[in-house]
């Protein structure tokens, strides 16, 4: 369907389109969010500054961005998905050429007001730009190899990007992210299969490949693999950071140890306890009470996206909504499954909860979309 | 593009079955990420609380006070001196180069000291106070704080440190403490925790040492907690140590100064045993050695001065040194003779000079023989013939009993380091030791303490004190531990005939007191004071028949390690004995000569309370002594000018 075929008589206009926003899903954000200002005024020692109010307005900023971004009409934003992509490309090769080196990754943009972070961007708008593409493609040739390959290669560009900043856990949120579209799509279920047994043998590679000149990742991230594998092997070195977030986040029992009572976060054992490794800071301080409702709240945000995909007849609009679930997910589930010691630490931040500007951003931008795609939702007579 | 209405169906169909299955796989990995949650939070939790614990807290030890070592008289003899040291902490500092550079204007610091620290604060954490100086002087603190605005991040501390007042006089009996080293860890099986403290002082030597149990102390404990580059946040809780315990020893320390004094040139021991109590007055070893060199680390000329002087001042000679006792032992040869009812005190025996035993000669010290002597006469006289036989007629198991129950050849229990168990040879210990049976010529070499026989000057004072009594006399050297009372060394008779004693104390009296005595020169002409006591000369060397043709060569022409050692045992006053005293010489000289006038002096000094007047010595001698007492008391012992009572 092109937006010539929607019923825009139903749809509704003007200011009533705000009684028409996904309500649950804005207020399971703001209750994400506030958890995430507790958890930072706990880190700074119970202060505003330095992390609070820049989040606060941040957050602020991109709801109402957010808003803006649901006010306009769907088939606007799928008509702007190859211009997003093309820009965030640009923005990716950008970094690679002109970006700012910090803390031994290349991953930030200086635009002035702001320090931007393109691999977020193409993050949405990789997600936005293969909705579209299946969007406009006839279902017969959803599973035809040359329409697959295609997918394929406007996924792997910026994955590889991203890989050679090197950022691997975006990359990894960019490929699963990106393979979900096509999934969803219904792309065929053999191409998964071959491309996940693909992924074991690679895997195998990259571990063989270890020691060689032409070893295929930084020596940092094997380490980081070691440490993931056995943290218990170099309590001081490599496996601090983990060990810490462990003990910090196993100490916290049931209910934790009361707000802004955490010994590990308040004597700094934590590392990063502002960015990556807050959720240790909110599990040690409020306990599996705590952490297991945020990770709640976290899946109903994600059931709400489900929901209102499936209730959406528009292609477009479904596979915008799922894609950006799926990326929603795979940020937290990342994140906690990093901190847990479940999979290395490879640098995602805890989705709306860590401080960081552009993911935030980003993020709220992407809900946006959402929103857009949940008013402007074909409606039946 | 249009899209036929069935392709939308059949499409929007298939999303919604994949955002299943996507949903579906979502829900599993959350519900994983809740279970390990789970696990980790609810089962393992006990086990993470106490690793955060653990990482949270510290405990570190508070060193106990040691406790402080008097004298009889309540001076002290081993400190706890306050010490001030000024460390840095570099965090405050700012600038640390300025502001060493500005300290080192108004302390003088060694600047081996200053670039020591300097790496050591590089090392460290920066708010770990980082020590700069040590052993300051009150000065130079005040200086320091009245610039304390000039200094950011130099803080003055106090510390405590062992000192020893009266240094080198005492040396050898309270001993010194040092680091704990690792030799000293591997050695000794105690879990104290303060023993893991680095650089924490224990007993090495002497008393210190073997008082350590009681003068330590116990650890206090610090619960603080800190935070994870090991900043101390605050203190949890303290436990507040035991201080060591106070310990006052029986010596007398203006007593044992004196006898160092006067033990000045040789190498010598010399014990005073109060016979009330058997507490030891002075236990002194010359040379000495300063005890506080080794508190705050001795320099490498320092040590090697004291191990190559071949006077030995680090040995402790009054208690570790053995010699043999020469003539001071014929007391026990002829009371053990008489005990077996062997000799009658009348019986004479003739000395021509020498006696022949198995076609070997013994000579006696004077060549042409004292004819025909009595017991009184041979130990006034010190003849040699008249104890080869009674020796012969007594044998050498009863001597060594006599000897054994006199003190001989025992090990007396004091807090010193190695305490010498000397020898009171018999049969069964030279065919256990030697694997040789024992001969007469060894009897009667045993007969005037040559031979196998062995003793310190502390066996000797003992042997001396129970003559003396007849009671058996047990050193004694610590009079309270944190003032409880420690047993008395007056033990109970030890079961010899009176007539016995008395006959040997008759002798005693007339070596010094008789003019034919060989002590007659070192008597003491003050009536209530008068000395009784023994000679003593011991060989070193054996006298070759050809030298002895040639002539006895005089001591005076030996080289010093070839000399005989002079030897006195006495006690005083004769009649109503108050005070033992034995003294060696290493390689003195004759007994009479060499020995026994400082025994006289000491004793004198003993029993005055402090120097004697000069009516007290023969007029001959006055001159002399004046002279003597003058060169002692300009020699003021260091340790009398704090004076604190217990």
């Amino acid at each position: 369907m092109s937006y010539l075929e929607y019923n825009t008589k139903y749809v509704p206009t003007g200011f009533r389109k705000v009684l028409h926003l996904n309500w649950p899903i804005i207020l399971l954000l703001i209750a994400v969010a506030s958890a995430g200002f507790l958890m930072l005024y706990s880190v700074a020692g119970g202060s505003m500054t330095p992390w609070v109010e820049p989040q606060m307005e941040r957050f602020a900023l991109g709801m109402i961005l957010m808003i803006i971004v649901a006010m306009v009409p769907i088939w606007f934003w799928r008509n702007m998905a190859f211009v997003a992509y093309g820009g965030a490309m640009l923005l990716l090769l950008g970094v690679e050429f002109f970006g700012e080196v910090r803390m031994g990754a290349q991953r930030w943009i200086d635009i002035g007001f702001m320090r931007l972070q393109p691999s977020e961007l193409m993050k949405i708008t990789l997600v936005m730009f293969l909705a579209a593409y299946y969007d406009w493609l006839p279902n017969k040739k959803t599973s035809h190899p040359l329409w697959v390959i295609l997918p394929v290669i406007f996924i792997l560009a910026p994955t590889m990007l991203v890989l050679n900043q090197p950022d691997l856990g975006t990359a990894l949120l960019l490929l699963i992210g990106g393979a979900s579209v096509m999934f969803l799509a219904g792309v065929h279920w053999a191409y998964f299969a071959t491309v996940v047994s693909g992924g074991v043998g690679a895997i195998v590679a990259v571990f063989q490949s270890r020691g060689t000149p032409w070893q295929l990742l930084q020596d940092y991230q094997y380490r980081r693999i070691d440490t993931f594998l056995d943290p218990a092997n170099d309590p001081l070195g490599a496996g601090y950071h983990i060990t810490q977030a462990k003990i910090a986040l196993g100490s916290g029992g049931w209910t934790g140890r009361g707000f802004m009572q955490g010994t590990q976060s308040r004597l700094n054992f934590l590392p990063e306890k502002h960015t990556d490794f807050i959720f240790t800071t909110l599990a040690e301080e409020f306990g599996f009470i705590g952490a297991s409702t945020l990770l709640v709240l976290y899946l109903l945000i994600v059931l709400f996206c489900i929901i209102s995909a499936i209730g959406n007849r528009d292609r477009f609009a479904s596979l915008l909504t799922l894609g950006i679930a799926m990326t929603f997910f795979l940020f937290f589930a990342v994140n906690m499954a990093m901190v847990t010691g479940l999979a290395p630490v490879v640098g995602v931040p805890l989705p709306l909860v860590s401080y960081g500007g552009s993911a935030m951003l980003v993020l709220l931008v992407a809900f946006g979309l959402v929103q857009s795609a949940h008013i402007h939702r074909p409606r039946q007579c | 593009m249009k899209r036929p209405p069935k392709d939308v169906l059949a499409s929007a169909r298939m999303i919604s079955r994949r955002a299943l299955v996507m949903g579906g796989v979502q829900l599993g990995v959350i519900g994983a990420l809740g279970w390990r949650l789970q696990s980790m939070q609810v089962e393992q939790a006990d086990q993470f609380r106490l690793l955060a614990e653990e990482n949270r807290i510290n405990i570190r030890l508070l060193p106990p006070s040691r406790g402080l070592i008097f004298d009889r008289n309540g001076f002290a003899v081993a400190a706890n001196e306050q010490n001030y040291r000024v460390v840095m902490v570099r965090e405050d500092a700012g600038d640390v180069g300025e502001v060493l550079a500005k300290l080192t204007e108004i302390v003088d610091i060694d600047p081996s000291d200053l670039s020591r620290a300097m790496e050591e604060m590089q090392r460290r954490s920066p708010f770990v106070p980082v020590t700069i100086a040590d052993r300051l002087s009150w000065e130079d603190v005040a200086q320091i704080n009245l610039n304390t605005p000039a200094l950011p991040g130099i803080q003055a501390e106090v510390g405590l440190s062992r000192v020893y007042p009266w240094g080198a006089d005492l040396a050898h009996v309270v001993g010194y403490v040092g680091p704990v080293s690792d030799f000293d860890l591997s050695r000794i099986d105690d879990p104290d925790p303060l023993l893991q403290i680095p650089k924490f002082q224990i007993g090495k030597t002497g008393a210190e040492n073997k008082l350590e149990q009681d003068l330590r102390g116990s650890a206090g404990t610090r619960r603080i907690e800190v935070n994870a580059a090991g900043r101390i946040m605050r203190e949890l809780d303290r436990q507040e140590g035991e201080p060591g315990k106070d310990i006052q020893l029986t010596l007398d320390s203006r007593l044992q100064s004196y006898v160092q004094a006067r033990l000045d040139g040789e190498s010598a021991g010399a014990v005073v045993i109060d016979l009330e109590n058997g507490d030891l007055r002075a236990i002194a070893s010359a040379p000495a050695f300063d005890p506080n060199l080794f508190v705050r680390g001795i320099s490498v000329a320092d040590w090697t001065a004291l191990n190559e002087d071949k006077y030995r001042p680090l040995a402790a000679k009054a208690v570790q040194g053995t010699y043999p006792p020469g003539s001071t032992f014929k007391m026990v040869t002829v009371m053990a003779a008489m005990e077996a009812g062997v000799v009658t005190p009348d019986e004479t025996v003739y000395c021509p000079g020498f006696t022949d035993v198995f076609n070997i000669r013994f000579h006696c010290w004077k060549r042409g023989g004292h004819g025909n002597i009595n017991l009184h006469e041979s130990l006034k006289q010190s003849c040699d013939c008249y104890y080869y036989e009674i020796a012969q007629r007594v044998g050498i198991d009863k001597m060594a009993e006599m000897a054994r129950k006199l003190g001989l050849g025992v090990r007396h229990d004091l807090p010193l380091s190695a305490v010498a168990q000397g020898l009171a040879p018999d049969k069964e210990w030279k065919a256990r030791v030697r694997g040789e049976e024992w001969r007469v010529g060894d009897t009667v070499n045993a007969s005037i303490g040559q031979g196998y026989v062995l003793a310190s000057p502390l066996q000797l004072a003992v042997m001396t004190a129970r003559i003396a009594t007849g009671r058996e006399v047990t050193p004694r050297l610590i009079r309270l531990i944190d003032g409880v009372e420690q047993p008395s060394g007056l033990g109970d008779s030890l079961g010899i005939n009176e007539n016995t004693l008395r006959r040997i104390r008759a002798s005693m009296d007339d070596v010094c007191n008789h003019r034919r005595g060989t002590a007659y020169g070192s008597r003491i002409t003050d009536d209530a004071h008068k000395m009784a006591g023994k000679t003593g000369t011991s060989q070193v060397r054996r006298i070759t028949p050809e030298e002895r043709a040639a002539g006895v060569t005089k001591n005076e022409d030996l080289p010093w390690e070839r000399r005989d050692h002079a030897l006195f045992v006495g006690y005083a006053p004769y009649d109503n004995p108050r005070y033992a005293v034995s003294v060696v010489v290493e390689h003195g000289g004759g007994g009479s000569r060499a020995a026994a006038p400082i025994a006289r002096d000491i004793i004198l000094q003993a029993q005055y309370g402090g120097p004697p007047p000069l009516e007290a010595y023969p007029t001959s001698v006055r001159d002399k002594i004046a002279e003597q007492q003058a060169r002692i008391e300009a020699r003021v012992p260091p340790g009398a000018k704090g004076r604190s009572r217990v």
